[in-house]
């Protein structure tokens, strides 16, 4: 469903990735950890088309090395902010993608399905007239799950799901992403740092390390492994392979 | 190394950035053009955009006329006075409205007002990732942002110098009857008969090519912007300042074109 084939991305001098390469098969859940900086986004972003690798070939859904307008049809995207547009209500932000395109939905029936999707991930449908700055982060987060599976993708992505979110709403995100997920038979890969996120929602684990893919597993090998710069990441330890600035 | 050497490789860089911003905005505006005449077309957008840029413009825009077609009858007064030309006022107000100040005080105010937004507001979507959210829901940017703002500064702004024309030469009328002791009916009848077509429509025209930039730079600087408050107040104050000068640049090479026998 996913395949990433030596993925390399420089910024100048910058080298982020130096040969990332994994699969994610249909209906599987894999969560990419590592630490800030590590080039996690960008990994995402050349999953997505948003950025263009320097080398290496990534095929999803079929497309090789597709742009985003490509993939539209066939991926949901949950970004790290939410990214909500500020100038429409929350509704039409969830309805966004179905009001337009070949199969562009009337208005009225956009609507429905955007409160549909809503109620999905438990907002009210009194919110669906507010704008998104009236939305606290983690309304704003729901909101930006809800438009990730309005049009019922069969591959989504998470970016930092739960940050900025407190233990409590971080964990309702987290499950949400999971029970939808699972309802949906969708292929997801979640970009996180956060071990509450890999323990509810992974299938398998994937840390990102120097570039490149240092560590793949499922989530109990992940959370039992002896690696030292796995645990140290995990465990949020500040000795340790991984160097730290204090 | 040789420090003259050094000097010449510290200009030569600098020539070469110059060259590549020039490049980077020249093509960005082509592809803008270039997407004003390719489908999908969001008239919603394009309809928001209008009030926003035209509709909310006119305080502005009318309020700088008035002063200015004011101000512009007392300075020609006090200078037609020298020969006795006092006569000369509303017609030399109007033209001056009209060709020169209507479009270019306009166009200044637009750029403050719209260019300022445009980039804050696509800086503010491209740092928090709204842009690359676009593009993952299959709207490019460009069609949904730019092009919107771009046809709608370059209709909105030929009426805002319209408006603006006819309050300048109000001020001036009013200037020159209530202080000056001008006849109004006669003040009037002075500046219709003298204006010609083209003193209005070069005005017009001019206003279309301001508006044009001004949505130009505001969208480019935007698209560009870095990351952060920083980078949008950057991003902000750069597509002002080139609107600006663009805008005074343009008006040069119009006038030229126009008006030069």
């Amino acid at each position: 469903m996913i395949r990433a084939q030596d993925i390399h991305k420089a910024f100048g001098p910058k080298r982020v990735l130096t040969g990332v390469s994994f699969e994610v098969a249909r209906g599987e859940s894999l969560v990419v950890i590592g630490g800030s900086g590590t080039g996690k986004s960008v990994l995402l972003k050349c999953l997505l088309g948003l950025e263009s690798p320097d080398r290496g070939e990534v095929v999803i859904a079929g497309l090789t090395r597709p742009r985003p307008h490509e993939l539209a049809a066939h991926v949901g995207m949950l970004f790290q902010g939410a990214a909500l547009f500020d100038s429409l209500p929350v509704w039409q932000n969830v309805a966004f993608r179905l009001m337009r395109g070949p199969a562009r939905m009337a208005r009225a029936p956009a609507r429905e399905a955007a409160l549909e999707k809503l109620a999905r991930v438990g907002m009210a449908p009194e919110s669906a007239d507010l704008y998104p700055a009236e939305l606290s982060g983690g309304m704003q987060k729901r909101v930006g799950l809800a438009r990730a599976i309005a049009g019922e993708p069969p591959i989504l992505f998470f970016d930092e799901p739960t940050a900025g979110l407190d233990p409590i709403l971080a964990a309702v995100i987290n499950a949400l992403i999971r029970e939808i997920v699972t309802e949906m038979g969708a292929t997801a890969v979640t970009i996180t740092h956060d071990m509450r996120t890999l323990r509810d929602v992974a299938d398998r684990v994937a840390m990102l390390h120097e570039g490149r893919l240092y560590w793949q597993g499922t989530a109990a090998e992940a959370l039992a492994s002896d690696d030292p710069v796995l645990t140290q990441f995990i465990q949020g330890r500040i000795d340790g392979p991984i160097p730290t600035l204090r | 190394m040789n420090p003259i050497l050094a000097a010449l490789g510290a200009i030569g860089r600098s020539v070469a950035t110059g060259l590549g911003a020039v490049g980077r905005f020249v093509t960005f505006a082509a592809l803008a053009l270039s997407h004003l005449v390719r489908p999908p077309f969001y008239g919603r957008e394009l309809a928001l955009q209008l009030v926003q840029i035209g509709w909310l413009s006119l305080p502005v825009v009318g309020l700088t006329a008035l002063f200015t077609g004011g101000a512009l009858a007392l300075q020609i007064y006090a200078g037609s006075a020298r020969f006795n030309a006092e006569f000369a006022v509303p017609s030399i107000t109007a033209i001056g409205m009209v060709r020169e100040l209507g479009p270019v005080l306009g166009g200044l105010m637009v750029a403050a007002r719209v260019a300022s937004s445009i980039a804050a507001e696509i800086g503010t979507m491209k740092v928090s990732e709204q842009i690359d959210a676009l593009r993952t829901l299959a709207t490019d940017p460009m069609k949904y942002l730019v092009a919107p703002r771009i046809v709608a500064a370059t209709l909105a702004m030929p009426v805002l110098v319209a408006v603006g024309d006819a309050i300048g030469i109000l001020g001036g009328y009013s200037v020159g009857v209530n202080r000056l002791g001008f006849d109004g009916p006669t003040y009037l009848r002075n500046t219709i008969d003298f204006l010609e077509f083209w003193d209005v429509a070069s005005g017009l025209v001019k206003g279309a090519v301001f508006g044009f930039l001004v949505a130009l730079c505001g969208c480019y600087f935007g698209m560009h912007s870095g990351r952060g408050a920083q980078g949008v107040g950057e991003a902000t104050k750069t597509a002002v300042v080139l609107a600006s000068i663009l805008i005074l640049s343009a008006n040069y090479i119009l006038t030229e074109a126009f008006f030069s026998a």
